[in-house]
């Protein structure tokens, strides 16, 4: 899978309150997610994003409650991938259930601004940034993950296992 | 080789000998949790998965409480939703408004989260049942689902961090201020991907509701639990709420800590977090301005329990609720409400000019029953003061324990108990 994509970069802690406020979690629509991503922290997102942009953040990214909602609304905003600094455990754990890919490289996210243009291969954890030219190497996800991730998420492989 | 709790727990249920940080099991789950939030995503997704039975119907746990009872139309349809599977599937505990409480002060309640146990749950303060020797974590509701099909869970096994506490607590301070105490030390993601085992005198000596209180905000430090060992108090605590059988899995006294963190909390001020991270603390002693507040909120999964009303009532006993302020206390559970009720700390509330609420989540997250304007601050015992987070994306919350809040309801500013009179 390879992703190419305009940047939307915030800071560090970027909570799950602030990628979708919890007056809106009394419905899981997707159009309803989709709208009111990023709302609290970047009131443009929802109106600038474009299908295949990726979000850059810093440290303990998707920090806070554990609502699925979180990743599932920048999915369904047309992200095409996730890069941060670290990632908080639930959010890091809920993105792959669901298939949303996500990458963990500090260096390539120092390296990033806002409207930089970035290539994500996520099968061999390389971020480069079209702007510099430099490519960045991430940590490989364990075998396990990866099957998760090659399955499309935990449904499909909990399916397969089940059969 | 000696495990750790979460170590020790994770390998009982996943039948291995011995597990060590970095091992990935898939193990089985004792509870199986989820809100009025999570559960409707996680019932679409079970669907998906195409079997027509859950896994164990006494062993799944469903509580309406984020925005029931029911704030609007649509988190209406989102209970019945989830009400009818429930009804489909038969699942015992189900907690209906009227029975219901906040999700992680009824379990341990009601004895579903037993030491030894693994409870996952579609809400990050799962980690509350570490008060309990057990291992509680919050999930998605895609691994609700998966779990309500299957009965297990994966688990990366994370390396855990050992605090000891030692001393004794100056009057006034509470589990809680000694969990914003910690988070203040080591940050927001101090604790990220790893444990936390809460040990030393001062856990020894208190509470239960204490201990609910630091275990449940493990995950405001990054962590995945917050671990306290089941000793004679947490046997006490169960005794005539469980008929399920349990075996304690305290840690192994030769086990590997990747760090110990030792703490004197016999210098430890009471603690007020600013917006907007919990880590942002300063003890009482280190505020030097006056921070006016226009609500004060005393309750949740992290302080709604008997002893943080009891403590709540003691300060505002006679005393007034101040003109700028609304203070609102939620019990945490039916049980709480009608022993908060029996014991007269309904009269001293009311007396005092303060909204007494059936248990919900409402303010903690900004759903109903006590939204913030912008510019409105607000002090609170609850566990997150993320921008928006009760409100306005321009309001602003500060955390704190329950004498702090009642204290601070009563002057209109931040303020401790010593200065109410």
């Amino acid at each position: 899978m390879v992703f190419k994509g305009k940047v939307f970069k915030y800071g560090d802690n970027v909570d799950t309150d602030v990628i979708i406020p919890a007056r809106y979690l009394n419905s899981s629509d997707p159009e309803n997610l989709a709208a009111h991503c990023m709302e609290d922290i970047d009131q443009n997102f929802a109106d600038e994003v474009n299908e295949g942009d990726i979000i850059v953040g810093g440290k303990n990214f998707g920090s806070g409650s554990s609502r699925e909602h979180a990743p599932l609304a920048i999915k369904y905003a047309g992200v095409s991938c996730v890069v941060a600094e670290s990632f908080a455990r639930i959010f890091y754990r809920n993105s792959i259930n669901i298939g949303l890919p996500i990458l963990e490289c500090p260096e390539a996210v120092q390296a990033t601004e806002t409207g930089d243009e970035l290539e994500v291969d996520i099968d061999k954890g390389q971020v480069k940034n079209l702007r510099t030219g430099k490519t960045y190497q991430a940590a490989p996800f364990p075998p396990f993950m990866q099957e998760i991730i090659k399955d499309g998420g935990l449904i499909e492989h909990v399916k397969k296992e089940l059969v | 080789m000696g495990m750790t709790m979460i170590e020790k727990i994770l390998a009982a249920h996943s039948v291995q000998d011995e597990l060590k940080p970095g091992d990935i099991v898939n193990a089985r789950v004792d509870m199986v949790l989820g809100n009025d939030i999570t559960t409707p995503v996680a019932v679409e997704e079970f669907n998906k998965i195409g079997v027509d039975r859950v896994f164990d119907k006494e062993r799944i746990a469903i509580v309406p409480d984020h925005f029931a009872p029911n704030k609007d139309i649509k988190a209406a349809e989102q209970v019945n939703m989830i009400r009818k599977f429930a009804r489909k599937h038969e699942i015992t505990n189900f907690f209906e408004v009227g029975q219901m409480g906040i999700e992680h002060v009824i379990l341990p309640e009601k004895g579903l989260t037993l030491p030894g146990e693994i409870i996952i749950g579609a809400d990050s303060h799962t980690c509350t049942y570490g008060a309990l020797g057990a291992l509680g974590t919050g999930v998605g509701s895609t691994d609700m689902a998966a779990a309500m099909a299957t009965g297990k869970a994966w688990f990366k096994v994370p390396p855990t961090i050992k605090f000891v506490y030692k001393g004794e607590l100056k009057p006034h301070v509470s589990g809680k201020d000694l969990i914003l105490y910690t988070i203040g030390k080591i940050g927001v993601d101090g604790a990220l991907y790893k444990a936390m085992e809460f040990t030393g005198e001062a856990i020894d000596n208190l509470s239960m509701e204490g201990r609910m209180t630091m275990s449940n905000m493990a995950i405001e430090a990054g962590g995945k639990a917050g671990l306290i060992a089941a000793d004679e108090k947490t046997e006490e605590y169960l005794k005539g709420r469980t008929q399920r059988d349990y075996t304690v899995r305290n840690a192994d006294s030769d086990a590997e800590y990747e760090q110990v963190i030792e703490i004197d909390v016999s210098q430890i001020e009471p603690q007020v977090a600013f917006p907007s991270l919990p880590e942002n603390t300063k003890g009482l002693d280190e505020i030097n301005e006056k921070i006016e507040i226009q609500q004060s909120v005393i309750g949740s999964c992290t302080n709604g329990r008997i002893e943080d009303l009891r403590v709540a009532a003691e300060i505002l006993k006679g005393q007034k609720v101040n003109g700028n302020v609304r203070c609102l206390v939620f019990p945490g559970s039916q049980a709480v409400y009608k022993q908060a009720m029996n014991e007269g700390l309904f009269d001293i509330f009311i007396d005092a000019g303060v909204a007494v609420s059936t248990p919900t989540c409402g303010p903690c997250l900004g759903g109903h029953m006590g939204i913030l304007a912008e510019g409105e601050k607000a002090i609170s015992t609850t566990n997150r003061n993320f921008v928006g987070r009760m409100g306005s994306p321009g309001s602003e919350v500060y955390l704190a324990s329950p004498a702090v809040a009642a204290a601070s309801a009563i002057k209109g500013y931040i303020a401790g108990p010593e200065e109410v009179k």
